[in-house]
């Protein structure tokens, strides 16, 4: 066993932290905040180039063959950088097209996955209530809308509705989202959500689609979690060389036993997520996924506690760079799997 | 990065397994907190022993296995899983034990190590004084040389397993005039039959003798009963307990064994009861741990050290375990009120109460993390 990066796996991560730091996310995110794309996709483009979105998708569609580890880990830098835009979709998306084509529906994967990988294309996915409210993520910065409709397995309809008892359900299918509703702010305002239009071209169904559709639950949980772990690290990384600095009755408020434990709890939090991160990437089991998702989801919520009362009122505004990351902590702790919902996968899938 | 194990590991495993299943007695033992208990205890360690299954991790001369820390770790998640009993030895092996390893001469192992693994002789610790507790160095109980050893003087206090052991180990002060607290300590082993020493047993929460007081009046220990040089023992001590709060004390096993226990309990009486999310994070908790000390025994695997890690496990356990329990109880209603409550719920509540409180508070361990591990400055007195 060698529960730990490889020599590999931290040449990538650090290579990729050098290019993301050199990259100026801060204004790429408030740039798409704002509806101007320009700088998120040239970053989006420079991810491409590293790799990012080649980690879910096989080596006949020049991808680098299913490395959910090493996902995991760009995804953790990802979110360490706040980068902007529908990433754990794009996962997602990949996951889902992969899983069609090696059950013998190639062609949407032919159609898509090339300009996914190279970053020219950028693709965004809503799949059924449970997950998203129906609402898909950045319609308006991506070139393709994908829209996931039914469940058809038991597994997959669980995974997708856990706790729920489903009467019937309707068939699958995964269409092309001829457009989409008025944009809608989130309360992270670099996610800008709205409802996808009905209709559009049918890429696939069948029962082969609804495991697909399981399939990119599973991935988008993974690639969420692995984000919040390094939303959290940044925002724990912040607040710490904050409270080293700001002072209060003469001395670092770092030396105050209640802002240290507040600090140490929320290191706590973090420590124990990353782990569960990685052992979801290795196993992939929906249990572990869920566990991962909703542990790290918390953990980026107890930063963002943390982070925003440390800060005191500089950190309740929009202007100070901590924001990015306070604001995103939320919203990814509760898509793609409430920490509830995932709490009663857990459960479900515990034998 | 990979979770696999090896063809050994495996092995290793299938054959902890076949003999627990073999050997864990079918009723529970009472209580180690009883006289009968104790002495239930003690004779499951001697079959341990005999099966070379009570410390595997010890080098094969002294009964154990020669085990690396991953066949530790999985002989550990079997025997929880197995339902074994409590380790009453566990205060000598898991504390005594690595000390005299790192510290010890090879005479004092071959002395001590066999008799505490067959718990023909069962080790008390004795850290704590009435005026001396996570401010261990402010101790006062002495030690003062006399011929061939030296003779202790002073009380302890809150001493885990005194009230029924045979032996204890601690640090006493061998050097008033050093100029620091942490200097002129000296780590001794010694009788607590011999004459001079008092043991008066404290009943704990739940009545039962837990720890005790000990006092000692020119209580006589040899000079082969010294760990290491004299004035050293803060030191040696300090290694001792980041055994403690670390994973030796709690391994994963015994809470994936609960966890598993308590999805049971859920389904049998407890669906309807509100406490899913609670039992889901049970569940998530000692997968966390099992992960976390995977990821920190690969570390050590690779030369790697435990260091101030170590607060970060003692309060993710120690926590852990409250919650666990306050869930167990949740589920069992009015049920969960009863000293002998099903499945040993309530005493295993009673004994997680303390967790927060010994092997240093869990507030000295969060300084410990907001100093060590986080850079912040040292503040003001606490």
């Amino acid at each position: 066993m060698r529960f730990l990066p490889t020599a590999e796996q931290r040449d990538f991560t650090r290579s990729l932290d050098a290019l993301l730091t050199a990259s100026d996310t801060p204004s790429a995110v408030r740039s798409w905040s704002a509806g101007d794309h320009g700088p998120g996709r040239a970053l989006w483009a420079r991810l491409a180039g590293a790799g990012v979105f080649a980690l879910a998708a096989p080596e006949a569609y020049d991808g680098m063959g299913r490395r959910p580890v090493e996902l995991a880990m760009a995804y953790r830098e990802l979110g360490r950088h706040a980068v902007p835009g529908p990433l754990v979709e794009t996962a997602a998306t990949t996951a889902l097209l992969c899983h069609l084509a090696d059950g013998g529906d190639p062609a949407p994967a032919k159609r898509l996955l090339p300009g996914l990988l190279t970053g020219e294309r950028v693709v965004t996915l809503a799949v059924p209530d449970g997950e998203g409210g129906g609402y898909v993520l950045d319609p308006d910065g991506a070139n393709v809308v994908l829209v996931a409709t039914g469940a058809g397995g038991a597994e997959e309809a669980r995974a997708l509705h856990p706790g729920r008892r489903l009467a019937s359900t309707p068939a699958p299918e995964l269409r092309l989202a001829p457009g989409h509703g008025p944009l809608l702010a989130s309360l992270d305002p670099a996610r800008r959500l709205a409802r996808p239009d009905p209709g559009g071209e049918l890429l696939s169904t069948g029962p082969l689609l609804a495991e697909a559709i399981g399939c990119a639950v599973r991935w988008a949980r993974l690639a969420a979690a692995a984000q919040a772990v390094g939303v959290a690290e940044e925002l724990l990384r912040r607040t710490v060389a904050y409270v080293k600095q700001r002072t209060q009755f003469g001395v670092p408020i770092g030396s105050f036993q209640a802002v240290k434990h507040r600090l140490a709890d929320t290191l706590l939090a973090v420590e124990f997520a990353r782990p569960l991160v990685y052992g979801a990437a290795l196993t992939l089991a929906p249990g572990d996924l869920a566990a991962a998702k909703a542990t790290a989801g918390e953990a980026a919520y107890t930063a963002a506690r943390t982070a925003l009362q440390l800060h005191g009122a500089i950190g309740y505004t929009e202007e100070l760079d901590l924001s990015l990351w306070l604001r995103k902590a939320r919203p990814l702790r509760d898509t793609w799997g409430t920490p509830a919902a995932c709490r009663a996968e857990v459960l479900a899938a515990y034998s | 990065m990979d979770l696999d194990h090896t063809a050994e590991e495996d092995a290793f495993r299938a054959e902890a397994r076949a003999w627990l299943a073999a050997h864990v007695p079918a009723a529970p033992l009472p209580s180690l907190e009883t006289a009968e208990g104790f002495a239930a205890h003690r004779e499951w360690e001697a079959g341990l022993y005999a099966g070379r299954w009570s410390a595997v991790s010890w080098p094969e001369r002294f009964g154990g296995r020669g085990a690396d820390i991953f066949r530790w770790l999985a002989f550990e998640e079997e025997y929880w899983a197995a339902g074994a009993p409590g380790r009453v030895s566990q205060n000598g092996i898991s504390l005594l034990a690595p000390t005299l390893f790192d510290h010890g001469t090879e005479e004092q192992r071959a002395r001590v190590l066999p008799d505490m693994a067959s718990g023909a002789v069962v080790w008390a610790q004795a850290w704590s004084e009435p005026e001396a507790g996570s401010d261990l160095a402010s101790l006062r109980s002495r030690a003062v040389r006399t011929d061939g050893g030296w003779l202790l003087s002073g009380q302890k206090t809150w001493s885990s397993r005194a009230a029924f052991a045979d032996r204890a180990f601690g640090i006493f002060r061998t050097d008033p005039a050093a100029p620091r607290p942490h200097q002129g300590l000296t780590y001794v082993m010694f009788d607590l039959r011999a004459p001079g020493v008092t043991v008066r047993p404290i009943g704990r929460l739940d009545g039962r003798p837990a720890f005790a007081e000990l006092f000692l009046d020119e209580v006589f220990v040899p000079d082969e009963d010294v760990i290491g040089e004299p004035g050293q023992g803060w030191r040696i001590a300090m290694s001792t307990t980041g055994n403690e709060r670390g994973l030796t004390l709690r391994s994963p096993g015994r809470f994936l064994a609960a966890a598993d226990r308590l999805v049971r309990l859920w389904r049998e009486r407890g669906e309807d009861r509100g406490a899913r999310d609670r039992v889901a994070d049970a569940v998530i908790g000692a997968r966390a741990y099992q992960l976390f000390t995977y990821a920190g025994a690969s570390r050590f695997a690779a030369g790697g050290e435990m260091g101030a890690e170590s607060s970060l496990n003692k309060l993710f356990w120690s926590e852990y375990d409250i919650a666990l329990h306050e869930t167990a109880l949740e589920l069992l209603g009015a049920e969960g009120e009863l000293a002998q409550s099903p499945d040993g719920w309530g005493e295993g509540y009673v004994f997680a109460l303390a967790g927060p409180v010994y092997a240093g508070t869990n507030e000295i361990q969060r300084d410990i993390v907001a100093e060590r591990l986080l850079g912040l400055p040292k503040g003001r007195p606490r």
